[in-house]
């Protein structure tokens, strides 16, 4: 039933000319199935992710949108009964293989949510810092523990707020804040992935322009891949944007082609308004 | 508003009918109406208000009457000596509890180097594996172990660390407070361990933290200052326990801190002297109660004092 479509960018659209089409694929999912028990939530997506490039993915609620995210980190296997079909290949490698540990897979893609989740019992700089004490292989992240938590909430344009209470606690941060320190500890790690899951839906609309020019910076550096409620922010901070229905992948196509000329009468009536 | 008299403005007719008459009759009635529903309210508010007043003001009736009866009847004798000196022969005044209060105290933390690893261990698993038969089956056991009478517990603990050993000791003692407490904190840290919200447990595991790291760091972590306060209230009621030693601890007029003996313990010095026929040792038991609510009372500020301040410290890893 879904129809894939290549991912074709068209780099002169909205002045990104700058960009080099088509990137290399950094994760390749082949008819990927996500089941809760005997309940498909994703049916057969095949998709390809570029590296230094933003996909959004757009959808009704309850099309799944969220659940395939969940399974480009392995988080989707957290919940009880829930299971998966297919392959996730994350530079080649399938991070579903037998020999693949779960765990490992995280720390290569982050992840960041609906709400901010700051660990309430850490400081500022200790929440940063959460994601490099599990981190086996120091040699990934340069200097100190210290230049590395600077260094990630500098990217998130958070330091100067921040920088005079590192050892404070994270919840007296507002939300806004709170949801930049949490990409911030995602960033610390280095990941070459960064899911953001709904990131602006408990935000007002300053923290949600912040976080979108920070999602717009992060293309730069690695694949970032982005479920929103919302489309206009689809529109703003993605290079293309994939529309799900129904845990189906209805269409792919870049950004500016999709809003403006959808192959599938469903993608336009939703962007449209018609339903969802 | 107030008068049918002028109409309003931007009436279209000039003259006062008697339809906007009765509207403005209608009106008066209704705000008077209103006025008093209103009043009624504040009045039943003021009731309810006054009757939690009352409860909260009873509630803490009982502690206030025992504290300041123990402050008249047992401040007296409670000075330097009650706690370095040895209880005194019957007859000789003065004398002190400095074996009863070492003894409660190595009893207490007996008990909790049994009950909180134990507790807090079961308390955590039965969240993280809740809905397997195993957590069923060990929250329900727990809830019986729970209502066990502490004196049912003391015979128990008599059969098996007593009599196959043939003599009373501190660590008998020890156990049997620690097997109460295990119950206790158990539950007390299931509850705590399950208001840390889904969302700190994701967040954890999408750093790449594994299941048990994430347990046993952030999820335990954000549930502690919980988990203390419960585990305080577990420790307050076992320094208070009486019925468990006597058939374990025994306890003893001499100085000893020795596992493998009978030794003394607050409670057990408390009734002793309570139900004896002395004057002078009337006076120690009340004093030594007061000690007693004075050691609860100090280790829960001590621990909450604790578990306050964690931003200053540990930053570095």
């Amino acid at each position: 039933m879904p129809p894939v479509f290549a991912v074709r960018p068209l780099a002169q659209d909205r002045g990104r000319a700058e960009l080099a089409p088509p990137p290399r694929k950094r994760i390749v999912i082949e008819h990927l199935s996500a089941l809760f028990g005997r309940v498909r939530a994703v049916t057969d997506v095949s998709v390809d992710l570029p590296d230094k490039w933003v996909t959004a993915i757009i959808g009704p609620s309850g099309c799944g949108k969220s659940t395939f995210l969940r399974c480009l980190n392995r988080m989707h296997e957290t919940v009880a009964g829930a299971t998966i079909d297919g392959r996730v290949m994350l530079d080649g490698r399938n991070i579903y293989d037998r020999t693949v540990n779960a765990t490992t897979v995280r720390k290569h893609v982050g992840m960041v949510f609906q709400r901010p989740t700051p660990f309430p019992t850490l400081s500022i700089r200790d929440n940063v810092a959460a994601g490099l004490k599990v981190l086996r292989d120091g040699a990934r992240t340069e200097g100190t523990t210290d230049e590395t938590v600077e260094r990630a909430l500098r990217r998130t344009a958070i330091w100067d707020e921040v920088k005079d209470r590192l050892r404070t606690s994270a919840m007296a941060l507002s939300g806004g804040q709170q949801q930049r320190l949490c990409i911030a500890r995602a960033l610390a790690t280095d990941p070459e992935v960064l899911l953001l899951d709904e990131p602006t839906a408990s935000l007002d609309p300053l923290s949600t322009l912040k976080i979108e020019e920070l999602v717009y910076e992060l293309r730069k550096d690695m694949a970032v891949v982005i479920v929103t409620h919302n489309m206009q922010q689809a529109a703003r901070v993605s290079d293309s944007t994939a529309f799900f229905l129904q845990g189906a992948m209805i269409e792919l196509a870049p950004t500016s082609q999709l809003f403006t000329t959808p192959g599938d009468p469903r993608t336009e009536a939703y962007i449209t308004g018609r339903f969802g | 508003m107030s008068g049918g008299e002028t109409p309003p403005v931007a009436s279209r007719e000039a003259i006062p009918t008697v339809q906007t008459m009765r509207t403005s009759q209608r009106q008066r009635a209704s705000a008077s109406r209103t006025l008093r529903t209103i009043r009624r309210r504040r009045i039943k508010n003021a009731l309810m208000v006054g009757l939690l007043v009352l409860a909260a003001v009873i509630a803490t009736l009982p502690l206030i009457f025992i504290l300041s009866h123990l402050m008249v009847k047992g401040a007296s004798s409670v000075g330097w000596a009650f706690f370095t000196q040895m209880p005194k022969p019957v007859g000789e005044a003065g004398g002190g509890m400095a074996n009863a209060i070492t003894g409660t105290l190595i009893l207490i933390g007996l008990a909790s180097a049994v009950g909180l690893p134990v507790g807090i261990g079961a308390g955590l698993y039965l969240v993280e594996r809740r809905g397997t038969r195993l957590a069923t089956v060990v929250r329900f056991l727990a809830d019986v172990l729970n209502g066990v009478p502490s004196i049912v517990m003391g015979i128990f603990a008599w059969q098996f660390l007593v009599r196959s050993v043939g003599h009373f000791s501190a660590l008998a003692g020890g156990l049997a407070l620690g097997a109460m407490m295990i119950p206790m904190v158990t539950r007390t840290t299931e509850e705590m361990v399950r208001l840390v919200p889904t969302s700190l447990r994701e967040a954890a595991l999408a750093l790449g933290y594994s299941r048990a790291r994430t347990s046993l760091t952030i999820v335990l972590r954000t549930a502690m200052a919980g988990i203390v306060t419960g585990a305080l209230v577990a420790i307050a009621r076992m320094a208070g326990e009486t019925a468990p030693l006597i058939f374990t601890a025994f306890g003893n007029q001499f100085a000893s801190v020795s596992l493998d003996r009978p030794i003394a313990a607050l409670p057990l010095q408390i009734y002793t002297y309570a139900v004896s026929p002395y004057d002078d040792w009337h006076a120690q038991a009340w004093a030594g109660s007061l000690v007693l609510i004075g050691l609860v009372l100090v280790i829960s500020v001590a621990a909450r004092a604790a578990t306050r301040a964690r931003f200053d410290s540990g930053g570095a890893d």
